[in-house]
């Protein structure tokens, strides 16, 4: 808000709601309200393109180029879509209990018959 | 798309810059040239955007955006969003004990013993016994979960009548507090006539906060406040009191004065106590009573008031924009609450977050109704009962007063004292509207001080993060 400026306690909190209401939501979001812990890399595949994730959560460039298999858990874990993948909450739970590691062990995944 | 118009707000001045005051939400915010020159446009009634931002350039647009998340301009049919309901049962964090009843003054105005009382003690005991107020202090301390730290302020009557119990519960409530892991804080109110030197000794080394009630130098004070003969009570409390602000230093000293038609100088009274007696901090507030009575302050009276309350005022801001203490309470309270952006729907914390106990045990909505059976809210022995407290509070909140719902003060005001209220009309939840002028005046005026130190030395302000940290 660059027309109005918060000047007592009542009008921070109420900026800080504006903002929660009305601001835009950013890939890697920093700045602003303290965040929660994020998980390692960020939620939601529609924000970025995936794979390969310009920087990781960290900022850095270590976890660049990541497998293609994690995909799939883009979208299994953190992002659930049922057009591409099975649903991890309620129905296939264990789909991806015998992939330990997803570069060695991707071809136990197998496709799922609802 | 309907139209513009101006939301709820008032608007003021302060070091030459622009302010809003927001309703109900109490937030305060500086507004920009342009910001302030749309709302100029608003005030002549509904516009369209397009004749709203007509010629005011690019930035227009996000101003107006803005001031409508701010929710200054509306642009839509929108009801006014319902206060909350009170969430109960809500945490204690003071108890008012009025350890007696009994009082060696006779002052004129008293509304215990006066014409207006609402007490009705006859028949009941008359001195809080020690195991009463222990009562209460266990009542304290397992009905304020989640406080840290509770507050006990004993009460009159006149409180020292009954020092041996104030003496025991204090020592009876830190060790149950140590025990509970609280701290509780004591505070009391006196009329001096029984500060003896043992006394104040005692109240400076257990750091009991101090008010005392006294109406000015001599000739205003003895006006009212007298003994049953009719003998004037200066000349007995002011070498009590200096002994006392002399001995006293852990915690502030506070005189209260109670202004009637009588007695309305305030610039002379403050002067009188704080500069000759040397109070820390003074505070004003006029008398309750029906109208009818010579005592009472009519309209005219409560201007005078005003005036000079803005007097002192001033020079509350003179000081603070250097950084000063001044002790002018009321604008001090004003201003720590402008500052928080509090919001009451409730006009003050009577029977939620504070009780009075009467000396029977009896427990009242605050010490002004105590040994009203009426108010009765229940006993300290089976505590309170939840359908009369919520009884109350529904009648005294917010949403009822209609009188209030166009009021831009009710943020800080809710309708005003319980008891005024009742004393006045008959009924704790009727707005008290013979205060309305007086109170959006002195509003405005704080207002208009709080901007000027948030414009001119903002530093000032950061005093009232830590008056509320304290608390």
């Amino acid at each position: 808000m660059r027309h109005l400026r918060a000047v007592n306690r009542k009008a921070v909190r109420v900026e800080e709601w504006i903002a929660a209401e009305s601001g835009d939501v950013f890939a890697l979001q920093q700045g602003g309200q303290p965040q929660a812990p994020r998980p390692h890399y960020p939620a939601g595949c529609s924000l970025v393109f995936s794979p390969g994730w310009e920087v990781d959560s960290a900022g850095g460039t270590a976890g660049l180029c990541q497998p293609v298999e994690r995909d799939l858990y883009d979208c299994y874990l953190t992002c659930f879509w049922p057009a591409q993948v099975p649903d991890h909450l309620n129905n296939y739970p264990d789909w991806t209990s015998k992939c330990a590691s997803a570069a060695k062990d991707w071809r136990n995944i197998d496709l799922v018959f609802p | 798309m309907n139209g513009y118009r101006l939301g709820e707000f008032h608007a003021f001045e302060g070091g030459s810059r622009k302010y809003l005051y927001l309703v109900p939400s109490g937030a305060i915010f500086e507004l920009t040239d342009l910001a302030a020159d749309i709302l100029d446009r608003l005030r002549s009634g509904e516009r369209s955007q397009e004749e709203l931002l007509a010629g005011l350039g690019p930035d227009a647009a996000e101003a107006l955006d803005d001031l409508h998340q701010a929710r200054a301009v509306s642009n839509g049919n929108g009801f006014p969003e319902p206060a909350e309901k009170t969430p109960l049962p809500f945490p204690l964090s003071t108890v008012v004990l009025n350890v007696t009843n009994q009082c060696n003054l006779s002052c004129k105005y008293c509304y215990e013993f006066g014409e207006d009382r609402v007490a009705n003690p006859e028949g009941k005991a008359k001195f809080m016994p020690e195991e009463t107020a222990r009562e209460a202090v266990d009542y304290l301390l397992a009905h304020s979960p989640g406080r840290r730290a509770v507050h006990l302020t004993f009460f009159g009557g006149e409180t020292l009548m009954n020092f041996p119990v104030v003496r025991s519960t204090i020592a009876y409530a830190r060790e149950k507090a140590h025990a509970a892991g609280k701290y509780v804080d004591f505070s009391l109110t006196t009329n001096a006539t029984l500060l003896t030197p043992e006394v104040i000794e005692y109240l400076a080394e257990n750091q009991v906060g101090v008010t005392i009630s006294i109406d000015g130098p001599r000739e205003l004070n003895d006006q009212l406040r007298v003994f049953r003969n009719g003998r004037g009570s200066y000349d007995v409390i002011a070498p009590r009191i200096k002994e006392l602000l002399a001995r006293h230093r852990s915690r502030p000293i506070g005189a209260r004065v109670t202004l009637t038609s009588q007695v309305v100088d305030v610039l002379k009274i403050y002067r009188h106590l704080q500069q000759d007696l040397g109070f820390h901090e003074v505070g004003f507030a006029p008398v309750t009573t029906s109208p009818v009575r010579l005592y009472s302050i009519g309209g005219g009276g409560l201007d005078i008031v005003l005036r000079q309350f803005q007097v002192l005022a001033q020079e509350y801001l003179e000081y603070a924009l250097r950084g000063e203490h001044h002790g002018f309470s009321n604008v001090t309270d004003t201003l720590a609450e402008l500052h928080a952006g509090i919001s009451k729907a409730h006009p003050c914390g009577a029977s939620l977050g504070l009780v009075g106990v009467g000396p029977s045990g009896d427990i009242a909505p605050c010490h002004r109704f105590v040994d009203s059976d009426a108010h009765k809210l229940g006993h300290i022995s089976t505590g309170v009962d939840p359908g009369k407290q919520a009884e109350f509070l529904e009648r005294g909140h917010i949403s009822r007063k209609l009188e209030c719902h166009t009021c831009w003060a009710r943020p800080v005001c809710s309708g005003g004292c319980y008891h005024e209220s009742y004393v006045r009309y008959g009924d704790t939840g009727h707005a008290n509207l013979h205060y309305c002028e007086w109170i959006r005046g002195w509003t405005d005026t704080c207002l208009r001080i709080y901007g000027e130190i948030a414009a001119r030395n903002p530093k000032f302000l950061d005093h009232f993060d830590e008056r509320r940290a304290a608390a």
